[in-house]
């Protein structure tokens, strides 16, 4: 009877008493291990130095939120992956010449003033990983900028500085790009696989779609921020990329620079992109324009990471703009 | 009609329906005791009609109705009012209950008999099911008679049976359509009289064959059809169900009438049908006992006022380790602190959760914007911002953001992956601002 009950401590709760397998740590980690093939990449085009920065961006990034948390007696959150994708991301954002203290100075800005400052996962404003990459391209503007030719892996790094892709391409242009990697099938060839100078993670193309397409699969991206970020980078290339509108080599910008890493692993993230599917699309079609005005007409050779934070500001005003269709919400039917 | 009707949105949760979807209905032993309150559905709670010391018959008016929106109790054995006090109830509130000692003879007043009940006015129809004591028996409970009197200014052109069950575990419904589904259809055919309705529909979920079979038959010659529903939670939710098979939506805060539909339960189509043809009031009702924590699982016909701790030892005990014990299905059903609780009109069922099947909702976090709740909530609101108002104390940002169209199913906490209590969020909202 009552005792009974009382006695086998019948657990009362909210309803609903069934909750699907979900959690934030199984996406978290999902989102890692998608990482997983560009990080392989990484260290087959860039060697050891690709584990040496990417590990110090994930250590460093883990250990400040573990810190952090347990000096004010929270509990630390470090097991739900995300400190550790914060890492990932901005090792992979890297580029592989740069000496210690910059993954580290990085990864604190990230974790510390980007994400736990603002009140932890979820509260965040900014891109953790994009925060850390911008202040660090702002605080040291020559080491952010020193590239390396994959082939460098097992050379003396200093003999083999060479230019990004997108780089060459704002310098001097389309014609002089061709000229280095053969012609336009080589060019694009390269692009593809990641054999060209460039951030950590974010030159084999082939190797971010295949994480993409395992997100894809397990349904924790939708195509609503990446497709219309690539169509946009696309057509504006080709509106607006060459000597004169409509002749403009689409293909190049989309394989180059950072777009992949950025539109498939960083714009998509849940909690600074909107969260309502046809916001999202403005969200994604936003990071394209801004991607665009800065490679065609801005100071930098690329423009991903400063698109997406430029739209992460506006990622509440677009939620609050568009409600998704309510039902009932037309008027009343003729029955 | 070959792909199964539904509604947009929605989840797919487990359904484990097969623990008790074998199981015919049986009847349960006449209580020795029963606790009947006098709220048991939505509306003004009926007024005491009994002493204490009163000797009472099964079927005898013990509460009566207060008003329109209201409905009347009855007993349902034989026996003594012990006490009238206020007892607790399965949604957990305290609710002046009348409680009756059995006699053991289970000697019943005598029933008023309609052998040509289909040539009775709609007039008489209502006064019989109101005066019956039935109420919606798919857990709302609202009162039915009152669903049976729209205001002329809202024609009703079509009644639907809700067969849907899309509770996980529950298959009260199911049984009662497989093994009953004569009487289904005569209480519909009464329902559309009532109403001067031509069109009846019964919505079953796809995965209650036999369900479907059974009704197809015995609908065979009527004005009836019988529409498949794809298995998705909430299919049986009333405004869900018309979608699904009227394609109609009902306004924002409007009523299944504002479309001109009237939807009734399997079990309240019976009870209809039991109550004009045979002047039974509603004393009892099928209720599915079911999950790993209990030993036998059935679907049983208990008189309302049974106790839960009764019902529960009738099959077989809980299993050692069983932790959770259930008024209803899972996804809204209420968690009990006693088993001392009655069985009432509006109960579907008793679930007991064991240790595996149960999941801690204690610890939670901050809402990652996944949106994942956005895509699955049935009415298409943004539960992940009302949570945050809620939880932020912004109540009234959380009211123009649409909460009084929130109806609790818990799509939302189902997919979270933060795990936040999304129901308690909106409850706690929609207590601190008035609709």
């Amino acid at each position: 009877m009552a005792t009974e009950a009382e006695a086998r401590k019948l657990v009362v709760s909210v309803s609903p008493h069934a909750r699907g397998d979900e959690t934030v740590g199984r996406i978290m980690w999902s989102v890692n291990l998608a990482l997983l093939p560009a990080f392989i990449m990484s260290v087959y085009y860039f060697g050891p130095r690709a584990i040496y920065v990417t590990g110090l961006c994930i250590l460093a990034a883990v250990l400040s939120e573990h810190i952090y948390q347990t000096s004010l007696k929270k509990p630390t959150t470090i097991g739900d992956g995300s400190a550790f994708l914060t890492g990932l991301l901005l090792g992979l954002n890297l580029p592989p010449s740069v000496p210690f203290y910059v993954p580290i100075v990085g990864s604190v800005v990230a974790i510390i003033i980007t994400k736990l400052l603002f009140g932890g996962l979820g509260y965040n404003v900014f891109n953790p990983a994009l925060i850390g990459r911008a202040f660090l391209l702002i605080s040291f503007p020559k080491l952010m900028t020193i590239w390396f030719a994959p082939t460098a892996k097992f050379v003396a790094m200093d003999a083999m500085t060479t230019a990004t892709p997108l780089g060459i391409l704002k310098e001097e242009g389309i014609v002089k790009l061709m000229e280095i990697f053969g012609d336009k099938t080589d060019l694009y060839m390269s692009l593809l696989v990641g054999n060209r100078a460039g951030s950590l993670g974010e030159t084999s193309v082939i190797a971010l779609l295949i994480g993409a397409a395992f997100l894809f699969y397990r349904g924790y991206i939708t195509w609503h921020v990446p497709v219309p970020f690539l169509a946009t980078v696309g057509l504006m290339a080709w509106v607006f990329g060459g000597e004169g509108y409509f002749t403009g080599d689409p293909v190049i910008h989309l394989l180059s620079g950072g777009l992949m890493l950025g539109a498939f692993f960083m714009a998509t993230d849940y909690v600074t992109c909107p969260s309502i599917r046809k916001g999202q699309i403005i969200f994604g079609i936003g990071c394209g324009v801004i991607t665009m005005l800065i490679r065609l007409k801005g100071g930098f050779p690329e423009g991903v990471m400063f698109a997406i934070l430029l739209m992460n500001c506006f990622s509440p005003l677009i939620d609050r703009s568009f409600k998704p269709k309510m039902f009932g919400a037309v008027k009343e039917q003729k029955a | 009609m070959s792909k199964a009707a539904t509604f947009d949105r929605g989840i797919h949760p487990k359904y484990n329906k097969e623990l008790a979807s074998g199981k015919s209905i049986s009847q349960a032993n006449p209580p020795q005791r029963i606790v009947v309150p006098v709220s048991q559905h939505i509306g003004a709670p009926a007024k005491v009609e009994v002493n204490i010391g009163d000797e009472v018959k099964k079927g005898q008016v013990i509460g009566s109705a207060t008003g329109f929106v209201s409905s009347p109790v009855h007993s349902s054995i034989s026996g003594k009012v012990v006490a009238i006090a206020d007892f607790t109830t399965s949604a957990g509130r305290m609710v002046q209950s009348i409680v009756i000692e059995s006699d053991g003879k289970d000697e019943s007043v005598e029933f008023k008999e309609n052998p040509d009940y289909m040539s009775l006015s709609a007039d008489e129809i209502k006064n019989i099911v109101k005066d019956a004591g039935i109420v919606g028996m798919g857990g709302a409970a609202f009162p039915t008679n009152v669903k049976l009197s729209p205001p002329k200014e809202k024609p009703i052109d079509a009644v639907i049976i809700n067969g849907a069950e899309c509770e996980p575990y529950l298959t009260a419904d199911h049984r009662l359509m497989a093994e009953r589904p004569n009487e289904v259809v005569e209480g519909l055919k009464i329902i559309m009289k009532s109403l001067g309705v031509k069109e009846g529909y019964i919505g079953i979920e796809e995965n209650k064959p036999d369900a479907i079979e059974a009704m197809r038959s015995a609908v065979a010659g009527e004005s009836i059809e019988v529409w498949p529903l794809e298995v998705k939670y909430p299919q049986g939710a009333e405004k869900m169900l018309i979608k699904a098979i009227k394609g109609r939506e009902v306004p924002t805060k409007g009523l299944p009438m504002d479309v001109g539909v009237v939807v009734q339960n399997v079990g309240t189509a019976i009870a209809v049908y039991e109550a004009v043809r045979f002047g039974k009031p509603l004393i009892e009702r099928v209720v599915t006992i079911t999950g790993n924590g209990i030993n036998e699982p059935a679907n049983m016909m208990i008189r309302v006022g049974t106790l839960m701790s009764d019902v529960i030892e009738q099959c077989g005990g809980l299993v050692e380790g069983a932790v959770k014990v259930i008024s209803g299905g899972p996804m809204m059903g209420f968690a009990q602190w006693t088993l001392d609780v009655p069985v009432v009109k509006g109960t579907s069922g008793i679930l007991v959760l064991s240790e595996d099947e149960y999941v801690s909702s204690d610890d939670y976090s901050a809402c990652i914007r996944c949106g994942s709740c956005i895509d699955v909530c049935p009415m298409g609101l943004n539960p992940s911002i009302l949570s945050i108002y809620a939880e932020k104390g912004f109540y009234e940002d959380a009211k123009e953001n649409n909460l009084f169209d929130c109806f609790e199913c818990g799509s939302c906490a189902f997919v979270c992956p933060a795990k936040r209590p999304m129901v308690q969020f909106m409850r706690l909202a929609k207590s601190q601002v008035k609709p």
